[in-house]
């Protein structure tokens, strides 16, 4: 089968410093991996090499057999490569229901209609407000952005990624900033997601991680130090010395 | 009033023209009330309506894309000239004239729109005043069809729908702007409910973001400059019309600037905030500098401050949101 997202050989260097350094991996249909990795890593500049925010020094990303590597942004998206943001990026002076009806009326093709208004058209209503529920925000539709509490523009920011209908959706740190008994929402909402989508999320908390995870990858210094199943990845001393240590001592401290 | 809300939960079909509705009736009935109150300032009121034509297209750009310009007038003058032109040369139906003037408008903004839509913050903001300026110039010095510095002049448009002859008390100018304010108003309160707009608003709000859902940000924005400059093209057609002159100053940094102010006051994103802008603007103006013509300017300077920092999004949002909130407690209770 080929492979939905397939990463070969990818470089970026600012200047001397090499900060994705020879990373391959592939994604396919149905995928649960973790991309992991201390601060500073590099793994938000691989996802933005990914979703084409960022240009590559070298390699090859090839989305669904077709090469993406110097494709635009929307081009990305239009094949099928969805991200959302470590920080929430939404559009605030809209409601909720307003935020994940444009994904949908763009995927569909209908945002450049000028004279009428199809958001309340029933095929469309119907997708934003089964994307809203399944996330478990239906109730929160009319409300505007700057309202939501944080752990719902989270939330909300999964929506309008899924309102893309992805192939291969990857996630930020979709629970960064989100109070630490929330983040299980999170998880759910994920869980609820269609299991066809390819998923690579990037996130500090392991708990989670552990829990999504089907895959992990693990980054340092810019460059794939391991690759394996969750409890592959525990055992691991390379990981362990690279990231698991600081993390099991700050689970011992606490 | 529902017309007036700024941001709207999704609206059906029918809520929307009920919206267009009572927003024709607005602008009827307060046309009405200027043309019976105010007959003697009729040339005044006709002046307003031509700026706020300008205010609510600096609006589509500025409120609705978040583009940042002082060189709008370019296109509300081009549109001027351009009526006055085809006026001078035997096209005396004024529906032609409004017809020439949203295309040269439309043309302008598709210049500027290119231009100035491809940078953000203070680069745009350079671009566009270079533009403005650059088009202010070339009317300047092309005065073969722009009359340089002594402006366009001569320009006597035929009667509308060949009956309604322009009179020298502006009553047919005034009741045929009013007439082409209800409309253009209408038409664009119907494109700010639509997909397109809606997704213009989510550029301004947030580019990467609306790139990442997969729109090309730049052709949407200059396609949104295009409209913006078919409106301001009607509104400089519109004052040519009804002044029989076109000046510099139809095209000059000063009326950009003015237009800014215009839209701050009322407040940007909100088409109704353009135009009540416009119009509480030069009432002031109007007024003030009768009562004091050598401090109007200070006054002026004085209302805005007031104005940004009690109401930093404007009169008419900031109205509108407290309405809103107020309904909301009064529902919780």
């Amino acid at each position: 089968m080929t492979a939905l997202l397939d990463v070969q050989r990818l470089s970026k260097s600012f200047g001397g410093l090499r900060v994705t350094d020879d990373v391959s991996f592939t994604l396919s249909s149905g995928d649960r991996v973790a991309l992991i990795g201390p601060n500073g890593a590099g793994k938000t500049t691989l996802v933005n090499q990914l979703s084409g925010d960022l240009l590559p020094s070298g390699g090859r990303i090839l989305l669904g057999g077709v090469d993406v590597t110097t494709a635009s942004i929307p081009e990305r998206v239009r094949g099928g490569l969805v991200r959302t943001f470590q920080v929430t990026r939404l559009f605030t002076s809209l409601t909720v229901a307003e935020n994940v009806a444009l994904a949908v009326m763009q995927r569909r093709g209908l945002t450049k209609r000028m004279f009428s208004s199809v958001i309340d058209r029933a095929d469309v209503r119907d997708e934003w407000q089964s994307v809203l529920s399944l996330l478990g925000i239906g109730h929160l539709a009319a409300t505007p952005v700057t309202k939501l509490a944080y752990g719902q523009q989270r939330l909300l920011d999964l929506a309008i990624g899924l309102a893309m209908k992805p192939r291969v959706l990857v996630l930020d740190e979709p629970a960064a900033g989100v109070p630490h008994d929330e983040s299980p929402r999170i998880l759910e909402a994920i869980g609820r997601m269609s299991p066809e989508i390819a998923i690579l999320m990037i996130e500090h908390d392991m708990d989670l991680v552990f829990k999504f995870a089907k895959r992990v990858l693990v980054l340092a210094n810019g460059a794939l130090i391991f690759e394996g199943t969750p409890a592959e990845v525990k055992e691991n001393d390379a990981v362990r010395a690279a990231y698991l240590g600081s993390y099991a001592n700050a689970r011992r401290a606490s | 009033m529902a017309t007036l809300s700024v941001t709207s939960a999704p609206q059906s079909a029918a809520a929307g023209l009920r919206n267009d509705l009572i927003a024709a009736a607005v602008i009827a009935v307060v046309g009405a009330i200027g043309y019976f109150v105010f007959p003697d300032d009729l040339a005044f009121l006709i002046r307003v309506i031509g700026l706020a034509f300008l205010v609510i297209s600096l609006d589509l750009v500025t409120g609705y894309c978040g583009v940042a310009t002082l060189g709008h007038a370019a296109l509300f003058g081009v549109g001027a000239y351009a009526a006055g032109n085809v006026c001078l040369a035997g096209v005396t139906d004024p529906i032609l004239m409004l017809l020439t003037g949203v295309i040269a408008g439309t043309a302008t903004g598709l210049m500027s729109g290119l231009l100035v839509t491809r940078f953000r913050g203070l680069p745009q903001l350079v671009l566009s005043i270079a533009f403005g300026q650059l088009v202010a110039a070339l009317a300047n010095k092309l005065s073969s069809i722009t009359g340089g510095s002594d402006g366009l002049a001569g320009i006597a448009p035929g009667p509308v729908f060949g009956v309604f002859n322009f009179d020298m008390f502006g009553r047919t100018g005034y009741i045929f702007s009013v007439i082409v304010l209800l409309v253009t108003m209408v038409t664009l309160l119907r494109f700010s409910r639509s997909p397109f707009a809606l997704m213009c608003r989510a550029i301004k709000d947030d580019t990467l973001r609306a790139r990442m859902i997969g729109v090309a940000v730049y052709p949407r924005l200059v396609v949104m400059y295009c409209v913006a400059g078919a409106v301001a093209g009607l509104g400089g057609a519109l004052t040519a019309i009804n002044t029989g002159v076109v000046g510099l100053d139809s095209v000059g940094f000063e009326r950009s600037a003015e237009a800014l102010i215009m839209l701050i006051l009322g407040g940007a994103g909100n088409l109704w905030g353009a135009l009540i802008g416009a119009i509480l603007f030069e009432l002031f103006h109007h007024y003030v500098s009768a009562a004091s013509p050598f401090h109007w300017m200070i006054l002026i300077g004085l209302l805005l401050i007031v104005v940004v920092l009690f109401f930093p999004k404007g009169l008419v949002n900031e109205v509108t949101r407290r309405i809103g909130d107020l309904r909301q407690r009064r529902a919780a209770r």
